[in-house]
């Protein structure tokens, strides 16, 4: 369904990709300027973020993944109603 | 343009978003029972939000030409306590045969609690032996691959389910192919921090195609544009879009799958009020 060529795209994409990645780089300058400790969640973007070189296509999916539960078992409990964006592996979420 | 809104909270919403979403082309409001944003404390609580959705709802938006149905459920936030979703459970049959009610939703997943998946599995029984389409909410953000996996496990599980008559919501990039290679219909909502963005979503219909895909802006009490499917047209004909193509999308799609509830009937433009 996709008529447009690339430089289609990039006119009509280009400038708010350039303005969300330096979000992005002012986000991970911020983080390392702030003082205490990170949570799981800096190193879930920083995997999700490698995604973006390594994954051939489909990185959208790629990236989604990185911060995505993969396991298959249903929790004991609900640990709250809430989602923080980044699934802190097995240890921090049977927790 | 012409668009169906399938999946708006507009008991959270003002009257100035009614105007806004009628002067876009807005043609009918499909409203999913949700959690109010703290838990109800008793399933009077609920009777009393049924109510609200089938008969104060219909008659607000009816005020401004727009039709409006809904979903019945206990939204998958409260299904933590298995006795309790029991006794919201018995009061819904009492509502499913008013005249705007599509069927059972939005039920599913929050955390992916076997407590969870226990009201959802009610939930889909109670849609089976009453024949009502489905409305399913997937989890959100870490959960929701997980969760979109727990629930088709679940829908698969029984055969009284057709697929095509359950419409699965909130599909990102990592969800939306096992929803529609299952057969069932899935649909994307468009958030500004979460869930899709007009581009995204766009992006998923140009690679999957059109078929059993719906747009929607699940609008509610949180950060959300109501009338962001009108804006997605917009980015439609940006991208080379026809009017035809977008149309398909935008309101001949959820117009297909509501259409099999007798319930959801639109008035011919002769009839429409505004």
């Amino acid at each position: 369904m996709s008529t447009l060529t690339r430089q289609q795209v990039l006119d009509l994409y280009f400038l708010a990709a350039r303005h969300q990645l330096i979000e992005i780089a002012a986000f991970l300058d911020r983080v390392d300027r702030a003082r205490g400790e990170a949570d799981f969640r800096l190193e879930a973007f920083r995997a999700a973020l490698r995604q973006l070189e390594s994954a051939p296509a489909d990185r959208a999916q790629a990236v989604l993944m990185a911060f995505s539960d993969p396991t298959t078992e249903p929790l004991p409990r609900a640990p709250g109603k809430g989602a923080v964006g980044a699934w802190p592996g097995p240890a921090r979420a049977a927790a | 343009m012409r668009y169906i809104e399938p999946h708006a909270h507009m008991v959270s919403r003002v009257t100035d978003d009614y105007v806004a979403m009628v002067t876009a082309g807005c043609a009918a409001v499909c409203e999913p029972a949700f959690w109010a944003g703290f838990d109800r404390r008793s399933p009077q609580a609920f009777y009393d939000y049924f109510c609200q959705l089938t008969e104060h709802e219909p008659r607000r938006a009816a005020k401004f030409g727009l039709p409006h149905f809904c979903w019945l459920c206990l939204n998958p936030k409260e299904a933590e306590d298995p006795g309790f979703a029991r006794e919201v459970l018995a009061i819904i049959p009492e509502f499913l045969n008013r005249p705007n009610v599509l069927g059972i939703g939005e039920i599913g997943l929050n955390k992916n609690s076997r407590n969870e998946l226990q009201v959802l599995e009610w939930h889909v029984d109670l849609a089976a032996r009453t024949g009502q389409l489905i409305l399913v909410h997937t989890p959100h953000l870490e959960d929701k691959y997980k969760g979109t996996r727990l629930t088709l496990d679940v829908l698969r599980a029984d055969s009284r389910i057709r697929p095509e008559r359950v419409i699965i919501d909130h599909v990102e990039e990592h969800t939306v192919q096992m929803v529609l290679e299952g057969g069932f219909w899935a649909g994307m909502t468009l958030y500004p921090e979460t869930k899709c963005t007009p581009a995204r979503a766009i992006d998923i219909l140009e690679r999957y195609g059109p078929e059993r895909l719906w747009l929607n802006s699940a609008c509610d009490w949180g950060v959300s544009v109501p009338l962001i499917v009108a804006h997605t047209a917009l980015e439609m004909r940006r991208r080379g879009w026809s009017a035809a193509a977008v149309d398909r999308v935008l309101y001949q799609n959820p117009l297909q799958f509501l259409s099999q509830s007798p319930r959801f009937k639109l008035p011919t433009a002769a009839e429409a009020p505004v």
